[in-house]
């Protein structure tokens, strides 16, 4: 026998061949593939006890119900809390990203005091005092007017205890963040006489109509609209979207009508129109519950007939009509608005005119219809006793005319801040306190807030994270992260029914961090006197628990307290007008200059085009910037590199000569940018969409300096009827960099 | 010269070694047997040595064999016992499972020695007395990726102990932990058998052991996305 080459060779295709017949292979694979996943570096949660805690989730105003798996010390899951009214279960990727934010590098460690424009530590007695002595000293000098807050919300324990303490310190400067829920509450005054907040019975709906609202892009109760959107699509209801820009919201909807922006109101008194003309209106709820609909009618019959409504919104009036008979003659029909996420509050003739919408086809307080949610009152502490410095103080004006003959209509109005502090020589406003928002990131003209931050002598910020705001305050109180504190949430974010989230502790504090409602209450007993004694309680858990009375074993045992039996009440006793009735025109509303739709600011001539901001899932532009996870969820058509790329219409950008993904400069009567542009049929010819939430400064290297803060380049345009920020878009230009 | 001219010659070339290479060994049908049956008689001998050491050889290579800390007698527990797994194994109050008994739990009954086993002896002074936790080698520990909960398959499953780990609860020893020098993990997680044939639902843990009977009982298997069985009910 001879062993040759060809043997050999033989020999070696046998063992290919009977390895894999043999497990060896696959096997190896199999074991290669396991030994890879444990690599030093790579992050595993330790071996431990496993534990898991209800709690909510509070980095948007939606409302969610978490539950928080932990091991050992450390918790490493958040997940959607089963049987939550809200969310059942489910969560949005910001939410799961949470614990990145609890142990990620954006957190504040321990307080800090500015000096030479650089954070040092400091001890909470030091910096509890060194405030209290600056409080003190503005009080007695006669200037306790001039100390400001501005908090995410003004409901809730914290919020009211920041407002209590300016109440009897004597200041009325209180600010909470703008957003649609100030049109909404407005409208229910208005019309309805009542003091609540808007509730949607999503769930129950037929047929829903968007003007412009971002139901799938993280509008009301983000959470909760994926599940309703869901059911719709199950149950065979229909979503109409109304929007220049083709969203992920408008490609899910039924249909999607492309009307010009800022006119979306208009479209809502075109179906109006039809309905009246056509008589499909709900004639028992008109007739019996409502008052000024004659005059109401007469108006909209002479001003908004679909020939003259297509003009103004490019939605011819053959699909307008057939729109209003649809919404008209469905079971359960819903009317929505406030575009996008729900950030700007827009323009309050908008929101009437949907709201009457909603009126005249009767799903005011029915089911699948539009619910006036009341504030729950359940804080009830005892009148501060005021002495005459707080007395003198809050007969003050607000430096924003909030509640003024000039914006009798407005609470707060936070834009104007910027104004005011900007245009003297010497700051209106000496202290300022800022919980839970980013003002300095997120209001529109970022860049005039920030300018008038930089003048306030005493900027105060209680962020736990590093954001913006924080970077440019003089003192940084962290407080204590969602996952690591109590707190009452109150939800009013469009939910049907009142809502009290509480989180909880999931870990134990993991730095030097003091609760807001614990800073509040040390700065009032610091000044001492009549502010001291509004506070009455030791810390800030006492004056939660005392607070939520009864409701605080239900909000222990489960992590929230909703009033399940709650229905809307019947037309009859429903509305708390003059005439107790819908009112679809009255003094007050009559009193409102002639409803038209909002020019964007700037120039046309100087700038052709109109930039449009836009919202998506994946990107978060409130007091919270995504954490890590969520910017990498960011599509390419959003975000290459560090550039953010426009949305614009190929004939567009091919009329000025702009190639696709080809650098580009957008530019603002506000400000100017280095863009990428992005071709995109979906957006309607003409205007340039920038997404919100890019562009940060402040936070770590994941998300600082990717993108444009679109709020640098907007600028707001104020409604003529109530102050409110109703900027949908500005004017801009592109120009090839 | 072009290129195509030079690849033309060349491929003329290996035809003519070609041509040459047939006629030298075309010398006899002898020669040309004995060639042929060399071949095949090495081809066997190559798979059957690679059969030999994937079936054989390689199993013995790949895992190494760990005696436990301590010797511990299942089935002389379980008989002491009022609740068989689940008075050691419990589950606690919120419904997590507290896995293999602390030292904790056992102090309850060995704090002093009880009988005249040398292995309890041992245990005592051991790790009793001096306060120490026992490093248990677990033959049934998961990779971190994946999320197992007891509860979820013994309280609502309504499944016992048996039909995934087997009758370790009625063995008089612990049999030595085997572990793969590459993943570092049990032999168990695979299964005994390298070929994974398994004759038992308790042989082998591995996902598609899982999956086998999370598909069979509809096991959340409606994924939103993709309308099959859901990746998150386990990896989460």
């Amino acid at each position: 026998m001879k062993i040759d080459r060809r043997s050999f060779l033989s020999f070696l295709i046998g063992g290919a061949a009977g390895t894999t017949l043999s497990p060896l292979p696959w096997k190896l694979t199999d074991d290669i593939a396991i030994w890879s996943q444990m690599w030093p570096w790579t992050p595993v949660p330790e071996r431990g006890d496993v534990s898991y805690v209800n709690s909510a989730c509070t980095l948007c105003p939606g409302g969610c119900g978490i539950s928080v798996r932990t091991v050992g010390e450390r918790t490493v899951k958040i997940e959607g809390q089963p049987g939550h009214p809200i969310n059942d279960g489910n969560l949005c990727t910001l939410g799961l990203a949470g614990t990145q934010l609890l142990y990620g590098p954006r957190r504040v460690k321990s307080p800090l005091i500015k000096m030479n424009g650089r954070f040092v530590e400091i001890s909470w007695e030091d910096a509890i005092a060194e405030i209290a002595a600056k409080l003190k000293e503005l009080r007695t000098g006669g200037h306790a007017h001039s100390v400001a807050a501005i908090a995410d919300s003004d409901r809730g324990t914290v919020s009211q205890l920041l407002n209590r303490l300016l109440t009897v310190y004597g200041s009325p400067q209180f600010f909470r963040m703008p957003s649609i829920h100030d049109n909404y509450e407005l409208t229910l005054n208005l019309m309805q006489g009542v003091r609540a907040t808007a509730g949607f019975d999503v769930d129950n709906s037929d047929m829903v109509v968007s003007f412009g609202s971002g139901l799938l892009e993280g509008w009301g109760t983000p959470v909760h609209m994926f599940q309703a959107h869901s059911r719709w699509r199950d149950a065979g209801g229909r979503l109409i979207q109304i929007e220049p820009r083709l969203s992920n919201t408008a490609a899910k909807a039924d249909n999607w009508l492309a009307v010009n922006p800022g006119t979306e109101g208009v479209l809502a008194l075109g179906m109006a129109h039809v309905i009246i003309k056509e008589s499909l209106m709900h004639a028992e709820f008109i007739n019996e519950n409502t008052k000024g609909f004659e005059t109401w009618k007469q108006q909209v019959l002479d001003g908004y007939s679909p020939a003259k409504v297509a003009e103004i919104t490019g939605v011819e009036a053959d699909i307008t009509a057939k729109l209003a008979r649809d919404f008209a003659r469905a079971k359960r029909p819903l009317a929505i608005c406030g575009r996008g996420k729900g950030l700007v509050p827009g323009s309050v003739q908008e929101f009437i005119a949907v709201h009457a919408l909603n009126a005249l086809v009767g799903n005011i307080g029915r089911e699948g219809g539009i619910w006036a949610i009341p504030e729950s009152e359940y804080i009830n502490w005892p009148e501060p006793e005021m002495d005459d410095i707080a007395a003198t103080g809050m007969q003050q004006k607000r430096i924003d005319l909030a509640g003024t003959s000039k914006y009798p209509h407005a609470r707060y109005l936070l834009h104007r801040l910027s104004e005011h502090v900007n245009s003297g020589v010497d700051s209106p406003i000496q202290v300022l306190f800022v919980a839970d928002a980013n003002p300095a990131y997120s209001l529109p003209n970022s860049a005039a807030f920030t300018e008038a931050i930089k003048k306030i002598p005493l900027v105060v910020s209680f962020s736990a994270y590093m954001g913006e705001t924080a970077t440019l305050a003089d003192f940084v109180l962290p407080s204590p992260s969602y996952l690591e504190r109590y707190e009452d949430r109150p939800v009013v974010a469009g939910f049907n029914r009142p809502l009290i989230n509480l989180t909880r502790p999931v870990v134990e504090p993991l730095f030097n961090t003091m609760h807001t409602g614990d800073v509040v209450i040390q700065l009032a007993q610091a000044v001492g006197g009549s502010v001291a004694s509004a506070f009455p309680w030791a810390n800030y858990q006492e004056c939660l628990e005392e607070t939520m009375g009864d409701k605080w074993d239900v909000l222990l045992e489960q992590g929230y307290w909703v009033d399940s039996e709650f229905n809307p009440p019947a037309w009859s006793t429903a509305f708390e007008t003059e005439s107790s009735r819908f009112e679809f025109v009255n003094p007050a509303i009559d009193a409102m200059p002639h409803f038209a739709p909002v020019q964007p600011a700037g120039d046309e001539a100087k700038f052709s085009l109109v930039l449009i901001p836009f919202d998506t899932m994946r990107l978060w532009n409130g007091y919270i910037g995504d954490p890590q996870f969520v910017i990498k969820s960011v599509e390419d058509t959003i975000l290459k590199g560090n550039d953010v790329l426009v949305e614009i219409n190929p004939a567009t950008a091919k009329a000025i000569g702009l190639k696709d993904n080809s650098l580009a400069v957008l530019s603002t009567p506000t400000g100017e940018a280095k863009v990428r542009i992005h071709y995109y049929n979906g957006m309607m010819p003409g205007l340039v969409g920038l997404p919100r939430g890019l562009g940060h400064t402040a936070f770590e290297k994941n998300l600082a300096g990717k993108g444009v803060n679109i709020n640098a380049l907007m600028a707001p345009v104020e409604d003529p009827a109530t102050g409110f920020d109703a900027a949908w878009g500005i004017r801009a230009k592109l120009t090839r960099a | 010269m072009s290129a195509v001219d030079d690849r033309e010659r060349t491929e003329s070339e290996s035809e003519a070694d070609q041509v040459s290479e047939t006629a030298s060994s075309g010398n006899g049908e002898i020669k040309q047997d004995d060639s042929n049956a060399s071949i095949i008689l090495f081809f066997i001998v190559g798979l059957a040595a690679s059969l030999v050491v994937g079936w054989v050889v390689f199993p013995k290579l790949l895992y190494s064999q760990k005696e436990q800390p301590v010797e511990f007698n299942h089935a002389l527990h379980n008989e002491l016992v009022d609740e068989g797994c689940e008075s050691c194994h419990f589950f606690r109050e919120d419904g997590t499972y507290a896995g293999v008994p602390k030292l904790a739990q056992c102090i309850d009954c060995h704090e002093e020695v009880q009988g005249d086993s040398e292995a309890e002896e041992y245990f005592v002074t051991e790790y009793v007395q001096k306060g120490r936790e026992v490093p248990w080698m677990i033959y049934s520990r998961q990779p971190p990726c994946v999320f197992f909960s007891h509860v979820a398959h013994v309280k609502k499953g309504g499944m016992d102990c048996v039909t995934c780990h087997g009758h370790i609860g009625e063995s008089e020893s612990l049999r030595p932990y085997e572990e793969n020098r590459i993943s570092r993990y049990s032999r168990d997680i695979w299964g005994h058998n390298i070929g994974r044939i398994s004759r038992n639902s308790w042989d082998g843990m591995k996902m598609d052991d899982c999956a086998e009977c999370h598909k069979k009982e509809n096991v959340n298997q409606g994924s939103v996305q993709t309308h099959r069985g859901g990746c998150f009910v386990c990896h989460k």
